[in-house]
């Protein structure tokens, strides 16, 4: 870890355990997330990766500490969180169907407007907004509804909300599941476009992806972390190897 | 004694009332997220068979036996009817559900008020539940005790049925995961018709016990619908050791209310109750706690 | 790059004016036949029936904004109905009492005596401010307590049922300080104006149907403003909405708030065009005789809660008169057949009559996003992604 990648909206989480009856999905997990790279978190299914996130966003109860900007995430509401700057996107896309592109993104810029100023229509586009639709790429689709995007549009529509939002931190789970190779490059280029100063953590399962565009990775395996580093480092680490059936083969290949 | 006694018991036989009530809400809301406000109709034509059982057979005795089965099949008929022509259209939209299933109670109500007319009809209950029986020194009616006899029994029966019949477990694996029961040859349409039907039919039952106990009439349910729907969300939706809590819970504290205070101020006083009940604990008693988001 | 830089295939800024403004045409239109055409044309008797359909509108529109638009199903809407109701006749009572006198039906069937809380109602401006703020104050309570604990869906509509039945329970029970099963009735002035003036009458029901169009206006602005499409995606993806920072409890119990008021003004107006105020105007059946309105007319709509509360009113008025039971038959089958066949109510038909409707830009304006009806399904123009892989360059 080099002094570039110190700031000071980065998120430390301690002993993260979440209890279902019994079941620990996430296992006294120890984890630093350092703003301005693309962290790549893998893993096989069920390693407990959507359920880490979950705990984090408050959308489950987890035990433990997790501290972003001297607030500990796990004691707070879920749109607490969000208005704390952190954001995060599901791994069905979740976007507004009936309310066009627009509406979705400026829906997500409330997080800076005043409660009362929400009873007057939209006036002009916010720039945020228009930011937000050029980033991603969806100007041209700005009035229609969301529900008639194809799934890798819904998906950077998604990611413009949370860049509406300001957030930053964000938490993208399996973005890329389901896109042709072109939405896949894009996607890519989209996320190192806005990496700036903010930490995305990106629950992955496209080891073609994360080899393209990861900057550090950490592993996870029945609730715990398994192996953390770059993806060289990753890829050699042998319990990576035992965990993913025939990555050895897929070193060979691709080298 | 008697003081707290007589509402004790009478609580408890109200609470077995609104168990036969709420056994088929529960499960109908807990495996199709189905609302079936005509559930209180349910309740009602189990009394009008126990009344037109008896314009049958004249035996106040045999025709009440008689007419437990007999409204079991009859009530439990007629949901099956309501979820074959209504509600299996309606899966996905439990308000819309329950919107229409109100339109079906008033239909039902309408129905049985042109049929029997609006005063309602008396049902003569066998001598052999006129007397007491002397519990501990305390005069207990038959009538009560049968009552909650009657709904113990059919709450066994119910969770012998899902225990160990074949059905049941097809009901069981639908409740826990629908997509899943159907990927293993399960077919839910047939589960949620056969859940219909016997939860419909113990309403059926409970009918006839509300016959023995005050007689029939065309809006008898009206009373009973949202006591019921009470129970079930206070025990738990699909909980039925939860229903059978609540339900004996809210029996008892209304039949103390309405003993310390007026009828009228029990029922808003339960609400209030229950308001704050579902405030503490929105989930009601037993619920499991699951890794879904559902 | 402002909203007129923005021109996609078809839907342009013209075509999203219309949508916005357009409605303000038909309330124009709905005014000028509740406020012109009607007084010049009907008779008093026929009037004052329209005035209750209107007072009853106002809160079946209530009910549009927290069910069509907010999710809620609101089974209880009676009780702040009867709230407005009551105090409105408690007033009016006390004026025809007299100064420091005592309501009949207390004397009938008390002692006389007149409970304390009910004389601050002697004063005109306190009943107003009342009317406001105890459906207001009850609202707010009963919904923060359901809403912030994620009450929803089913469990919310039962609650607020069992609402309804308490409340008119406890009416009933209290024979001596409301009137009981009968009521608040033979009323002889409002406000100081004499009520079998034909004239008041006329008034009367102007008032009503002015505070229709007033809320009409109201709601218009609410839907279209922002706070408007806050609810209607907390209505259809509640927990998406806590992760773009908002309570989505405190969105829906504006609009409970606001629908409950809504509710208590129509039933204050109620009063004096029916005459009368009892328990069976504000309990369970009464509480969903205001829903049939909105479920025939189309919940999520603009006009559809209004003219749907009108036609339902009206229905009611001249089928129970000639066919007492059959009524019930008909509001029953009301119920079921919306419920399964058309769920939007009769507004969900708008956009299949509009689409008959031969229009060079009628493909594109399928697309448009403005008309925020739920049953509303936007089609796939698939042409426009070719628009897109340019702009990520």
């Amino acid at each position: 870890m080099t002094a570039s990648f110190l700031g000071e909206d980065y998120l430390e989480i301690r002993n993260l355990t979440v209890d279902f009856d019994g079941f620990k999905a996430v296992d006294g997990v120890d984890l630093t997330l350092l703003q301005g790279r693309l962290h790549f978190l893998i893993g096989p299914n069920g390693a407990g990766k959507t359920t880490l996130v979950d705990a984090l966003t408050g959308l489950v109860r987890g035990s433990g500490e997790a501290v972003f900007r001297h607030h500990d995430l796990l004691a707070m509401k879920a749109h607490e969180i969000v208005r704390l700057g952190i954001g995060r996107t599901f791994q069905t896309a979740s976007v507004f169907e009936q309310l066009s592109v627009l509406q979705n993104l400026d829906i997500a810029a409330g997080v800076h407007r005043k409660a009362r100023r929400s009873i007057l229509a939209r006036g002009k586009v916010p720039e945020r907004v228009e930011q937000a639709l050029d980033t991603i790429g969806l100007t041209a689709l700005a009035h229609r509804p969301a529900g008639i995007l194809a799934h890798g549009q819904k998906q950077w529509l998604e990611v413009g909300m949370l860049l509406v939002q300001d957030a930053k931190m964000m938490f993208l789970d399996e973005t890329v599941a389901g896109m042709s190779t072109d939405e896949r490059d894009e996607t890519g280029e989209l996320l190192k476009r806005i990496v700036g100063d903010r930490t995305i953590v990106i629950i992955e399962h496209d080891m073609d992806f994360m080899r393209r565009y990861a900057d550090f990775v950490t592993v996870m395996h029945t609730g715990k972390v398994l192996a953390e580093g770059t993806v060289a480092e990753v890829q050699s680490d042998k319990r990576v190897q035992e965990v993913y059936l025939g990555t050895t083969a897929e070193v060979g290949t691709h080298g | 004694m008697d003081v707290l006694t007589t509402p004790f018991l009478t609580g408890t036989a109200t609470g077995a009332i609104l168990l036969l009530a709420a056994l088929g809400l529960t499960l109908t809301f807990g495996q199709m997220g189905v609302i079936n406000m005509a559930n209180g109709e349910f309740l009602m034509v189990g009394a009008y068979v126990a009344y037109m059982t008896q314009q049958v057979i004249s035996g106040a005795g045999v025709s009440i036996v008689v007419a437990l089965p007999m409204a079991f099949i009859v009530a439990g008929l007629l949901g099956l009817l309501l979820e074959v022509t209504v509600i299996q259209w309606m899966y996905k939209r439990p308000l819309d559900t329950l919107l229409a299933t109100v339109g079906v109670s008033l239909v039902l109500q309408q129905f049985a008020q042109d049929l029997f007319g609006a005063q309602g009809d008396p049902v003569t209950a066998p001598s052999w539940l006129g007397g007491r029986i002397s519990v501990f020194g305390y005069e207990w009616p038959h009538r009560q005790l049968f009552t909650i006899l009657l709904a113990l029994a059919a709450l066994a029966a119910l969770s012998a049925v899902l225990k160990y019949s074949f059905f049941g477990r097809q009901i069981r694996a639908t409740v826990q995961n629908r997509q899943l029961a159907e990927t293993l040859g399960v077919s839910t349409r047939n589960v949620d018709r056969i859940t219909f039907f016997l939860g419909s039919g113990l309403a059926g039952v409970g009918g006839v016990a509300i016959a023995l106990i005050s007689g029939t009439n065309p809006t008898l349910g009206t009373a009973y619908i949202i006591p019921a729907f009470l129970v079930v969300v206070i025990g738990g939706v699909g909980q039925l050791k939860g229903t059978l809590l609540a339900a004996w819970a809210v029996g008892v504290v209304t039949a103390f209310l309405t003993d310390w205070t007026s009828g009228s101020m029990a029922q808003v006083i339960t609400f209030a109750l229950v308001v704050i009940f579902l405030t503490m604990r929105p989930q009601g008693l037993f619920t499991v706690r699951t890794r879904s988001l559902a | 790059m402002t909203d007129a830089g923005i021109k996609v295939a078809g839907v342009t800024r013209q075509k999203r004016l219309l949508n916005t403004y357009g409605p303000l045409i038909g309330i124009a239109v709905l005014a000028f036949f509740l406020l012109v055409w009607a007084p010049g044309t009907m008779t008093a008797f026929r009037l004052g029936n329209l005035g209750k359909y209107c007072a009853l509108a106002l809160a079946s529109m209530g009910i549009g904004l927290a069910w069509g638009r907010g999710g809620m199903l609101v089974l209880g809407q009676g009780v702040f109905f009867g709230l407005g109701a009551y105090a409105m006749a408690m007033h009016m009572k006390l004026e025809a009492a007299g100064p420091g006198g005592v309501p009949d039906f207390m004397t009938l069937y008390g002692n006389g005596t007149m409970p304390s809380w009910w004389e601050p109602f002697r004063s005109g401006p306190f009943t107003l401010f009342a009317i406001v703020a105890l459906p207001a104050v009850v609202s707010f309570i009963l919904g923060y307590a359901i809403l912030k604990r994620r009450v929803k869906g089913a469990y919310f509509a039962i609650l607020t049922q069992a609402m309804a039945v308490a409340f008119a329970t406890l009416l009933i029970a209290t024979i001596k300080q409301t009137g009981g099963f009968n009521g608040l009735n033979t009323f002889t002035t409002f406000f100081g104006h004499n009520l079998y003036d034909p004239k008041v009458g006329k008034n009367l029901y102007m008032i009503a149907a002015g505070l229709v169009i007033l809320f009409m206006l109201i709601l218009w602005q609410l839907y279209r403003s922002r706070y408007g499409e806050l609810l209607v995606a907390t209505r259809d993806a509640e927990e998406r909405i806590r992760f773009l920072g908002y309570d989505p409890a405190n969105i829906k119990l504006v609009a409970f708030v606001v629908a409950a008021i809504m509710a208590s003004i129509g039933g204050a107006m109620f009063v004096p065009l029916a005459g009368i105020i009892s328990p069976s105007n504000v309990d369970a059946p009464a509480s969903i005789m205001l829903l049939a309105g909105v479920a025939l007319g189309g919940r999520s709509s603009l006009f559809g809660p209004v003219l749907g509360a009108i036609a339902v009113g009206y229905s009611r008025s001249t089928l129970s008169e000639k066919f007492p039971t059959q009524w019930t038959y008909f509001l029953g089958a009301l119920f079921i057949v919306i419920m399964l066949f058309l769920p939007g109510g009769v507004a969900s038909l708008w956009p299949k009559v509009r689409s008959l409707w031969p229009s060079s830009t009628r493909r594109a304006a399928k697309g448009t996003a403005s008309s925020v009806d739920r049953d509303h399904e936007p089609t796939r123009d698939v042409d426009l992604d070719q628009a897109e892989p340019a702009a990520l360059a």
